[in-house]
């Protein structure tokens, strides 16, 4: 799931004005952006690339993004599913659960990877980028050996610039987002930065609510590569959702401790604040 | 959004699910009207799985002692809920109590049916001993007769009860629900099932296209409420930190940060998404907050421009001119102008980094 340069992505929603955006500053960036999709526009070019009405009309996709509204990612997936991307990533917050489910049965049965929803989306230092995270500002990412895998975009941007300033830089930044049912767990990109020959250490920033840094917990247990992590929520209360619907204390199992103790079992250094990230990184050797 | 008893029962009922005969009251007088034909319950209308243990059911045989049970319960506190309104229902033969159940399978990112001969309130006890049985469905193909006729095998119920199971699921399905619940589901003497409870939990993300769903009765804070009608994420706590902060994830740091500092937070507020350009009126709401002693305003912005949130924040903060000190750290999509702007039209210095920010609030609030 590691953006790479040479991968083709197709941007659904492309003529709005935050994609149009986004866009502009994926291609000045290195992304290779092969075209939109708006079903009202096909046929027409924006920002000097194609218009598709559909993902059938498109050349080769490798990723599929998708800046449309929430109430669109059912649809949007179907059609990008059809083009057989390897990979589709759902930027928006708020998508209906009924929906999400759907499109996890459809990926799945089309052997189609989902990342998101609610994600920041992926970024590739010094590569490419798909999404809304600032890739060119140069004091938060730049090229280096440090896997950063985050559930929170702002959060995930923090702990970058705090590398960053600690003379640290990212080989991969991997968005799993704030959504109730990830299509892509921390799980699964721990697995693709640990088969990354440039990723040296993972920076882990998990949170409250869910399963997923236990499940992550489990991985690292028989990963060669140090990891370090943050989890967000140690001072939230129980039983209310803290912005992200997957941010939600359910059980006992899905508050801070249970998880802190999952990955300190493993051997994870889970450090209290942001910015003793790259710290604890040095004392892992990195 | 979790429903209420009733509104639930509102929604398996229109789904062709049996529920007791019953009435939603808010006095007394109406409770006791409502039990003129015969032995009642009286049932307090709050989202919270604790009510039965915390006295919130309360049996009467006559008018007078509904009225003394819906004024027993009215206006008190249940789990932290207030009790606005009572369900007072039939009594029903009830032989015996199962749980049924259709929710979404975190693991399987589909439905799970979940059904088990053990219903009543000590249902996470059977969920403890396995006795709960779980069948994950394929959103795409649907929950089959046959399939719930299997569910219910060897547990000595009939064709009704796998027919409700699939009537159970439908209603999840149109009511785009997270958790749609019966327990106790009744059985009586002559093998019927009735909805004895519910509890349904509707997606929030739904919320708009279910416009025939019952409104939940109000369970927020004024603040509370007010943020809602923002768009913005807020949370009402008790401490003396005010936190302003964009998105989730660097909000809940940020609460974690004045607690690692010895603080207490007061708030969670995130402006992050395109809440963004809402600075403002979140900064009224954080200021509006009795206990508040301190402010902090940490922004790492991506998607959101710090130069407009810090914008919103100043104006804000000069409008109000709060008692209180502030301390910022700004950092991300905008960051030059953020910093500049706070510098030259508060005469305040942003701090290099969050933990500093945090920390400067925390000792300010002593």
């Amino acid at each position: 799931m590691i953006l790479r340069a040479e991968d083709r992505v197709a941007v659904w929603g492309i003529t709005g004005r935050q994609a149009s955006f986004w866009t502009e500053h994926m291609v000045a960036y290195g992304t290779r952006v092969v075209g939109g999709i708006n079903p009202a526009r096909g046929g027409t070019t924006h920002l000097g690339l194609p218009v598709w009405g559909h993902a059938a009309e498109a050349e080769h996709i490798d990723v599929a993004l998708l800046f449309v509204p929430p109430t669109a990612v059912r649809e949007a997936t179907l059609d990008a599913l059809s083009a057989k991307p390897r990979m589709v990533i759902i930027l928006a917050e708020h998508v209906p659960l009924h929906d999400m489910m759907i499109v996890h049965a459809t990926a799945r049965r089309a052997g189609v990877r989902i990342v998101g929803a609610n994600t920041a989306g992926l970024v590739t230092p010094g590569e490419a980028f798909a999404g809304i995270m600032p890739a060119f500002n140069d004091r938060i990412f730049r090229p280096g050996g440090i896997g950063v895998v985050s559930r929170s975009g702002s959060l995930g941007a923090l702990v970058c610039l705090n590398l960053v300033r600690a003379g640290f830089g990212q080989s991969a930044v991997i968005g799993v987002g704030g959504d109730t049912l990830p299509g892509t767990t921390s799980r699964d990109a721990l697995d693709a930065l640990e088969a990354d020959p440039r990723t040296e250490a993972v920076v882990l920033l998990g949170e409250i609510g869910g399963g997923m840094e236990q499940e992550a917990a489990a991985f690292i247990s028989g990963m060669s590569k140090p990891v370090v992590a943050f989890i967000a929520g140690a001072a939230s209360p129980p039983g209310k959702r803290m912005g992200h619907a997957g941010a939600i204390i359910g059980g006992a199992g899905e508050g801070y401790a249970a998880k802190r103790q999952a990955l300190e079992d493993v051997g994870v250094i889970v450090v209290p604040t942001p910015g003793d990230v790259p710290g604890a990184l040095r004392v892992r050797g990195i | 959004m979790n429903l209420e008893e009733y509104a639930g029962k509102a929604i398996l009922a229109a789904a062709g699910i049996a529920v007791p005969r019953g009435r939603l009251v808010t006095s007394p007088a109406q409770a006791a009207e409502a039990a003129s034909s015969g032995p009642i319950v009286v049932k307090a209308q709050v989202p919270t799985g604790k009510r039965g243990k915390a006295g919130g059911v309360r049996f009467a045989a006559t008018p007078a002692e509904a009225a003394a049970a819906a004024s027993a319960l009215l206006g008190s506190n249940i789990d932290g809920h207030p009790v606005r309104a009572v369900l007072v229902e039939e009594r029903l033969p009830i032989q015996r109590e199962l749980y049924a159940a259709v929710t979404i399978d975190a693991t399987t990112k589909g439905p799970v049916v979940l059904l088990s001969a053990e219903g009543g309130m000590d249902v996470e006890d059977a969920a403890a001993r396995g006795a709960i049985r779980r069948l994950p469905v394929d959103i795409l193909e649907g929950f089959s007769i046959e399939q719930a006729a299997a569910l219910i095998a060897g547990l000595d119920l009939d064709t009704r009860a796998a027919v409700l199971l699939v009537y159970l699921y439908d209603a999840w399905r149109r009511s785009d629900a997270e958790l749609l619940e019966i327990n106790p589901l009744a059985v009586l003497p002559d093998g019927s099932l009735v909805a004895a409870d519910s509890k349904l939990v509707v997606d929030d993300a739904s919320l708009a296209r279910q416009s025939l769903m019952p409104i939940a009765l109000p369970h927020a804070t004024a603040a509370e409420a007010r943020a809602a009608s923002l768009g913005l994420n807020f949370h009402q706590l008790d401490g003396t930190v005010g936190v302003l902060a964009n998105g989730a994830g660097l909000t809940m740091a940020t609460l974690d940060m004045v607690r690692h500092f010895g603080g207490a937070p007061a708030n969670f507020l995130e402006i992050g998404g395109d809440a963004y350009t809402q600075a403002k009126p979140a900064l009224e709401l954080v200021l509006a907050l009795p206990g508040i002693r301190s402010l902090v305003v940490n922004f790492c912005g991506a998607y959101a421009r710090t130069d407009i949130m810090a914008a919103g924040v100043v104006e804000a903060w000069r409008a109000l001119s709060p008692p209180i000190p502030v301390f910022f750290s700004i950092h991300g999509t905008g960051e030059d102008e953020a910093v500049e702007f706070v510098r030259r039209q508060l005469g305040i210095e942003p701090f290099d980094r969050a933990e500093d920010a945090v920390q400067a609030a925390v000792v300010a609030a002593r």
